[in-house]
């Protein structure tokens, strides 16, 4: 049906045009470290503005340390990530279920936005140790809410009609939901956890800065001290690095789930 | 001749279809409504309705936009209760019994697009309980005979939108319901489609009759279709005239719709509309 010569250049495109552009950034960033203008302009030591080179040069001399507080956080993420979405999409439906807890519980998950993140974390760590208890907790806490809500989204958008012609159907409450409700949901669900991935790393690192002994976060955080700012953005690479890898799987799942768009 | 190609004698379907499909013992209910009035909160829908329909008739509802023909239809089909009189559906009066005597379809087609055709068309019996090899089985039959033949495992998007209306009819057949409640089932179709579609819901009609209550705007359809057409007034709605045309569901759409005979009751039709 479609053109699969402009299908291919589009994709051609999508790809392309970005990684012309971060390389130009990257290329105009490596001259002005190499030039020193930065760091003349900053009036700071040139070894404080690392070159792309130079960063790439400390990725390459870390990989083991990178790796390992990589994997730290990158588990802290995954299993707040997924407890989110346990306990979201189950509130989700609970709350499409019953209508008074939906009017009782709603604008508080709204309202509960308003509390920083990072004022909570401290007192995480003082109830729950400096394991990762308190950053699955973290993570969990800010997954939580894209998740629930784009899931309650998504069950609340099903046509009222779809709804009665199941019921004259023969549809049981369960099948309704296991046949129309439950798949409707489902692209708003992969947008709420698309997003969910995507605000993850902000808690986890929140979430080492007050108080763990590992991980990009405090890599990170530990390196201010030694000026190891080559190594700062090293761990900045690999963090959005994970990031983007999450992302990525969560469009490949949500392209194996979501077969009809 | 078209609609003989459209759908097909039974006998062209398989033994065991004909043993599973539920439309086979076609069975009917008749309808009754008794001073059956509704409102939503203040605005008051629907005024002293009083109906009698046959097993196996077809009755049309025809009536001004917004006039309340689909809530009628939808209080038939127990998915509303109506505020006062009785509704009774094959002797059964509660909401719950007849819900399970009426098979509604919609006005838009409403496939769900994260099933096949022939999923879509069977969800009825899988709702039922039988297994999706089974349902399937007892559906491909039916694809058959009503010339939806090897669209079986398209999806809903690659249908064009006359075909879309077939499966979301054959889904409210396959049902097995003595009462089939349609509403304004072509209404989304262009002038030819619609035409064509009256003629194989016709065809359908006649191969395996039903009690069909159908909702509609276009007068020329329901005199086409039904056997008694109900018109309805503006809200709170009304019946202000019953007529019939002289030939429902003839096999020759064309010459039924300009029978001299069929013009004069859609002339009355559309002043009883114009006059309410």
């Amino acid at each position: 049906m479609h053109d699969s010569g402009s299908k291919g250049t589009t994709r051609w495109r999508r790809w392309l045009l970005p990684a012309l552009l971060l390389a130009a950034l990257v290329g105009l960033w490596q001259i002005a470290c190499s030039t020193g203008a930065i760091a003349d302009a900053l009036n700071l030591e040139s070894y404080l503005v690392p070159s792309p080179a130079e960063v790439a040069s400390s990725l390459w001399e870390n990989r083991g340390l990178l790796a390992e507080n990589a994997w730290v956080t990158l588990r802290e993420m995954l299993i707040g990530i997924l407890a989110a979405l346990v306990v979201g999409v189950g509130f989700a439906v609970l709350m499409h279920r019953w209508r008074v807890l939906r009017d009782a519980a709603y604008p508080l998950i709204v309202a509960s936005q308003t509390i920083p993140i990072v004022v909570i974390s401290p007192i995480l760590v003082v109830w729950f140790g400096y394991g990762i208890a308190p950053k699955v907790v973290i993570v969990a806490l800010i997954c939580f809410f894209p998740i629930t809500v784009n899931a309650l989204d998504g069950l609340r958008s099903v046509d009222p009609e779809a709804v009665k012609m199941m019921r004259s159907l023969n549809a049981s409450r369960w099948q309704r939901f296991r046949r129309v409700e439950a798949p409707a949901a489902l692209p708003n669900l992969f947008t709420g956890i698309k997003i969910a991935v995507v605000i993850a790393p902000i808690g986890a690192v929140f979430a080492e800065w007050s108080g763990s002994s590992s991980g990009l976060g405090h890599l990170i955080q530990s390196d201010t001290a030694y000026y190891l700012v080559a190594r700062q953005f090293a761990s900045v690479v690999v963090l959005s690095a994970l990031a983007l890898a999450l992302i990525g799987l969560a469009a490949l799942a949500e392209r194996r789930v979501v077969t009809w768009r | 001749m078209r609609q003989d190609i459209r759908v097909k004698p039974e006998s062209r379907g398989s033994q065991t279809v004909e043993a599973r499909a539920p439309g086979r013992q076609a069975p009917a209910d008749s309808i009754s409504l008794r001073g059956v009035g509704h409102s939503y909160g203040e605005l008051q829908t629907l005024d002293r309705i009083e109906l009698e329909l046959p097993a196996h008739g077809v009755l049309g509802l025809v009536g001004p936009s917004g006039c309340g023909k689909s809530t009628l239809l939808e209080l038939v089909c127990g998915l509303r209760a109506p505020g006062s009189g009785t509704i009774e559906v094959g002797g059964a009066t509660g909401a719950a019994e007849r819900l399970a005597r009426c098979a509604f379809m919609p006005q838009r087609d409403l496939l769900l697009p994260w099933y096949s055709a022939i999923d879509n068309a069977a969800l009825a019996l899988r709702n039922q309980g039988m297994g999706r090899r089974e349902a399937r089985a007892a559906a491909a039959g039916l694809f058959e005979r009503f010339g939806l033949e090897g669209f079986e495992a398209s999806r809903p998007e690659e249908l064009s939108g006359g075909m879309r209306q077939r499966v979301a009819f054959l889904r409210t057949l396959i049902a097995g319901k003595p009462v089939l409640a349609l509403d304004e089932p072509f209404a989304s179709l262009d002038a030819i489609t619609r035409a064509e579609m009256q003629e194989w819901l016709a065809a359908a009609l006649r191969a395996d009759p039903r009690t069909v209550v159908l909702v509609t705007h276009d007068v020329e359809e329901a005199l086409y279709l039904s056997d008694r057409v109900a018109v309805l007034s503006a809200r709170p709605a009304r019946i202000v005239a019953e007529l019939s045309g002289p030939a429902p569901r003839a096999a020759d759409r064309d010459a039924a719709v300009t029978d001299p005979a069929f013009v004069a009751a859609r002339e009355e039709a559309l002043h009883a509309l114009r006059g309410s």
